[in-house]
């Protein structure tokens, strides 16, 4: 569904990604961990649309994407749950989703709007209780799957979310990461971008360790659990416990 | 007290205008984060577009005041796409100085036109003043109030009602949301531009019968629509209705109890003061950026 190959990201002279190649299959939810700066946020924006300046090749559905801008792109079929949320906090819940849905309108769905809305606020009950009320009153938590039902307006084919635990209760978190693997379910293609490496690998099938802008290693979710790499950089695990146990 | 009604009707006039032209500020730094300093070019525009329509062209008040509208807008997205949208670094304070450069630019192209004499043209309808307990309102202040009124409800509803509107605004809270939910923002913006100075037109082919023309009348008046904006709250359209009509009486007041010499510094006075005690206007809630 989605291939990458010797991607190459910049930020004026700085290369943020630096020759990065990963793949994507319909159905899949597939993870980035990595440090902060590891150059996951940058890759996605690339994906996106948000970022033009990189070099290399980004098929989605065997077409490239070179030259998209974000609006083509999530016609064509991608969303992104951005970091930090980026909701309309002066709008309503109930609008915020409208909005979601604008390419949507614009292509004169009016009928599966109707039908996503009910979608999502089932999925969500939370925003159903909520739709009056503006978007930014509501908690991180309930911010975080306004994001998230925001971008499924769109009728996205492959769902790119970027840190959506940040900053959540470990309760939300769970939430949320069940939804993820609801969506899967149904059809739909993940990207799942996550510092929380434990419970991003849990809910993957597969993921890429990001380390300074290169994928520096890569597998089955449960082989990457279970490295020991993998489980001293980014599963928190401490040197005395690692080395106690192995 | 026949004097003090007389003040205000003539204030309500002058303040309709200022609030048609403080809600073209008011609705572009609602979408676009941007006070264009041109706006007031575009009302003389407007009047001038209107004076050549009618006592020119001989066409009917009601179209030419639709095609000057039209025109004057077309105007406006045309300033956007060739002067703010291909700026490389778009930063409030570069876009701004842009803005007095097109304003310069506007104010000559205006005089090389129109020339340098003031024009004007009979009022739409041709009714004798109305008489209210002694103070005489014009015919064409009813006019201007009503399209005030109009235009007020209009701009409401598109922000509340339509998806369009909405989306205006959301490109206004978070350009990078807008972006990603697919919401085509240069376009927002180029619509934007075309109503904020259809607005202008409109502000000024209303006041084109009741005041004389020329191609330097957009400065101050751009200045008080401005000032009207901040007053009442910049990006608030109940604030530029507001400040605007404030504005209009306080100096109408200013003329008829202190000195006429007191008109324009009413408006300045009533800006720094605002600036002063309290930045975000009167409706206005949101922080006011510091550019």
């Amino acid at each position: 569904m989605l291939r990458i190959r010797n991607l190459k990201c910049f930020y004026g002279r700085i290369m943020a990604v630096k020759g990065v190649s990963l793949s994507v299959n319909a159905g899949e939810i597939i993870c980035l961990i990595g440090a902060n700066g590891a150059g996951k946020t940058t890759l996605l924006s690339a994906v996106c649309g948000l970022l033009a300046d990189w070099t290399g090749q980004i098929d989605f559905e065997k077409k490239s994407v070179k030259g998209m801008e974000p609006p083509a792109l999530v016609r064509a079929g991608i969303s992104l749950v951005p970091e930090g949320r980026q909701i309309f906090a002066p709008l309503s819940v109930f609008d915020n989703l409208k909005l979601g849905a604008y390419t949507m309108y614009k292509k004169k769905a009016h009928a599966a709007v109707e039908e996503d809305m009910e979608s999502v606020m089932e999925l969500f009950p939370i925003l159903r209780q909520r739709r009056r009320q503006l978007a930014g009153t509501l908690s991180g938590g309930e911010q975080q799957m306004l994001a998230i039902a925001r971008a499924l307006m769109a009728r996205p084919r492959l769902l790119l979310l970027d840190e959506p635990s940040m900053g959540l209760a470990p309760m939300v978190v769970e939430k949320i990461l069940e939804v993820i693997s609801l969506l899967r379910s149904r059809g739909l293609t993940i990207v799942l971008v996550e510092q929380n490496a434990l419970a991003a690998l849990d809910v993957s099938d597969r993921g890429y360790v990001f380390e300074t802008g290169a994928v520096v290693l890569q597998g089955e979710a449960g082989e990457l659990l279970a490295d020991k790499d993998v489980k001293r950089a980014y599963l928190g695990k401490d040197y005395g416990d690692f080395y106690d146990a192995g | 007290m026949q004097e003090l009604l007389q003040y205000l009707f003539s204030g309500m006039t002058n303040g309709a205008v200022y609030a048609v032209i403080a809600l073209g500020f008011s609705m572009l730094y609602n979408s676009t984060d941007l006070i264009n300093f041109a706006h007031g070019e575009f009302v003389m525009l407007g009047a001038l577009c209107m004076v050549s329509l009618t006592a020119g062209a001989g066409i009917a008040l009601v179209p030419a005041f639709f095609v000057t509208v039209a025109v004057v807008a077309a105007a406006g997205m045309l300033f956007e796409r060739l002067a703010i949208r291909p700026v490389r670094n778009p930063q409030p304070v570069v876009l701004i100085i842009i803005t007095v450069g097109a304003s310069i630019f506007l104010r000559g192209t205006g005089m090389l036109i129109w020339g340098k004499d003031a024009h004007s043209i009979p009022p739409f309808l041709d009714i004798a003043p109305i008489d209210i307990a002694g103070a005489r309102l014009l015919a064409q202040s009813v006019w201007i109030l009503v399209i005030v009124t109009a235009l007020t409800a209009g701009l409401h509803l598109f922000y509340k009602k339509t998806l369009t509107g909405k989306a205006m605004t959301a490109c206004a809270v978070n350009k990078k949301g807008a972006w990603i939910v697919g919401i085509p923002f240069k376009w927002m913006v180029l619509l934007a531009f075309g109503l904020s100075t259809g607005l202008g037109a409109v502000a000024g082919a209303s006041i084109a019968p009741i005041t004389m023309s020329s191609y330097d009348m957009g400065t101050i008046l751009g200045l008080k629509g401005f000032c009207g904006a901040m007053l009442g709250g910049l990006g608030s359209l109940w604030g530029a209705i507001l400040g605007g009509f404030l504005l209009g009486i306080l100096e109408a007041m200013g003329v008829g109890f202190v000195s006429s010499g007191f008109k324009d510094a009413t408006a300045f006075l009533l800006l720094l003061l605002v600036l002063y005690v309290r930045p975000q206007g009167i409706l206005g809630t949101a922080e006011v950026k510091r550019f």
